[in-house]
């Protein structure tokens, strides 16, 4: 036996040799990309839940011969090749081209709307339904950068799927991109988790630029209390409305309405345990890991990337201003009865723009407490993006 | 699938937008309808609970919180903390009043 020659074959079948092929050190460039995601979720807590996963997905991935994710499987798949379907990727795919097939079916974004609506108290939104009109406003962002996206060269589908960056809701857009440009789902998945995260440092600049400190400091009156039965006839009146107006929207709307039903009835208190807990993490778990495996190397280092990423920023921009001109007419409207800070939270992003609101608000006046008044249009948001996901689906779908 | 126009997609940006504005103003309108119909079937006790009512509200009694020698600030911080310790969202809980319990 030739050690030299066996310890050359180690050598060669190693990773580390891929590092040193050609483009290899794209590799190295995206191992470093799920470095910094690792540190941004573990250190700086930005989405940690899902960003974690999402960076260690990116890791294994981008580590040559690690096998667990094929592109060009995906490839075949989207592209329609004949006999390519979900039980082949299953025999010859790996751990994460399993795990992804929930991503593309569109399986995971619902189930975690279902958590999502177990964990809503659409209460405050019951109590002030004009919080819906700043639900819509906020969803300024999401057409704009559809409508630049356009002008900087992307097709009618990509640039739905990064306009819907701007809806501030992760499983939404996720959803919306594996329908429409699944080619793009790591960039903008990552562009929406990132943005999400990042909303207490690019809301707060726009709310004092759009906002004179009198609006802010604004009290609002407490909303009326809401009982019970609203409570429950709301997931069923908004799911059989929304889904009648606009079918598309029926995974993500039927879900989340089913998991705010199982709150509210009181009687499935262990499915709206599991929905909002364990479901939700298992789910969670497999969305991240998985939407992480999409960030290949030689898809995810182009022009393309870059041009996401600042259209996601200037979609989040802009429904961070929408929503804020919703509210300021709101408050002119109202004769100065409504703070128009609470029209931010329109971006739904829930509850993190919300408590922006909060703490803007209470910068303003200390003796602000805009929390739950802000809480209706952040939910609203989240009904607001779905209805714009279903637009772009129904126009663009197949 | 073809580049669309800026025309095109411009139109298709104005009717999304108002796609969205139109089915959250119908929804609005639903939920209003809802939330009348859910306030006149209520049983009308509200006069008689109102008579039993103390009237010895401290100012800045704020909407259905009854604040009692308690200012705002105060009242937010205390309902911040409760949340806080129950591990409950504040969203999740509603507080009737609050009172300063004084020393004689």
């Amino acid at each position: 036996m030739n050690i030299g020659a066996t310890l050359l074959k180690l050598w060669q079948e190693s990773g580390f040799a891929a590092f040193l092929a050609a483009g290899g050190w794209k590799n190295l460039i995206m191992i470093a990309v799920a470095f910094v995601l690792l540190y941004l979720g573990i250190v700086k807590k930005f989405e940690p839940l899902l960003l974690v996963g999402i960076a260690f997905g990116t890791l294994l991935t981008n580590l040559p011969g690690s096998a667990l994710f094929h592109q060009e499987l995906w490839d075949a798949y989207i592209a329609g090749e004949e006999g390519m379907t979900f039980t082949k990727i299953i025999h010859e795919g790996g751990l994460l081209d399993i795990l992804y097939i929930g991503v593309i079916a569109g399986i995971y974004p619902s189930l975690i709307f279902l958590g999502v609506g177990a964990m809503t108290d659409f209460g405050p939104l019951l109590a002030n339904p004009k919080s819906l009109l700043l639900g819509a406003a906020a969803q300024l962002g999401v057409f704009i950068a559809f409508w630049g996206a356009i002008m900087l060269g992307f097709t009618g589908p990509q640039a739905a799927s990064i306009g819907i960056i701007g809806g501030a809701d992760g499983p939404t857009a996720i959803f919306l991109t594996t329908r429409l440009a699944p080619e793009l789902l790591g960039p903008i998945a990552i562009a929406a988790y990132s943005y999400m995260a990042l909303i207490p440092l690019i809301q707060p600049p726009l709310m004092k630029l759009m906002t004179t400190k009198k609006e802010r400091a604004v009290k609002m009156e407490q909303s009326r209390e809401v009982s019970k039965t609203e409570k429950i006839i709301f997931p069923i009146a908004v799911a059989t409305f929304v889904i009648l107006l606009l079918p598309s929207t029926a995974p993500l709307v039927g879900c989340l309405m089913l998991g705010n039903l199982f709150r509210e009835c009181g009687v499935t208190d262990r499915l709206n345990d599991t929905a909002q807990n364990a479901l939700m993490n298992i789910v969670t778990i497999f969305l991240g890991i998985s939407v992480g495996a999409t960030t290949i190397a030689d898809r995810f280092l182009s022009v393309q990337t870059l041009k996401i990423v600042a259209l996601g920023l200037v979609a989040f921009s802009i429904s961070t201003v929408g929503g804020l001109i919703g509210g300021k007419i709101m408050y002119r409207l109202s004769g100065g009865k409504i703070n128009p800070l609470i029209g931010s939270a329109g971006v739904s992003a829930v509850p993190m723009a919300a408590r922006v609101s909060q703490v803007e608000g209470q910068k303003a006046n200390p003796s602000n407490f805009l929390l739950m008044h802000a809480m209706g249009p952040n939910v609203a948001g989240v009904i607001g993006s779905a209805i714009a996901a279903g637009f772009l689906l129904a126009v663009f779908g197949a | 699938m073809e580049h669309l126009s800026i025309a095109t997609s411009g139109i298709i940006a104005l009717l999304g937008y108002g796609v969205v504005f139109f089915g959250l103003v119908l929804l609005m309108i639903v939920v209003m309808i809802l939330g009348k119909v859910m306030a006149r079937s209520k049983p009308a006790a509200a006069p008689q609970a109102a008579e039993a009512a103390p009237a010895a509200e401290a100012e800045g009694t704020a909407g259905k919180i009854k604040l009692f020698d308690v200012p705002d600030r105060d009242a937010a911080m205390i309902m911040a903390i409760v949340a806080n310790r129950i591990g409950k969202p504040l969203n999740e809980l509603r507080f009737r009043s609050i009172k300063e319990v004084k020393d004689e």
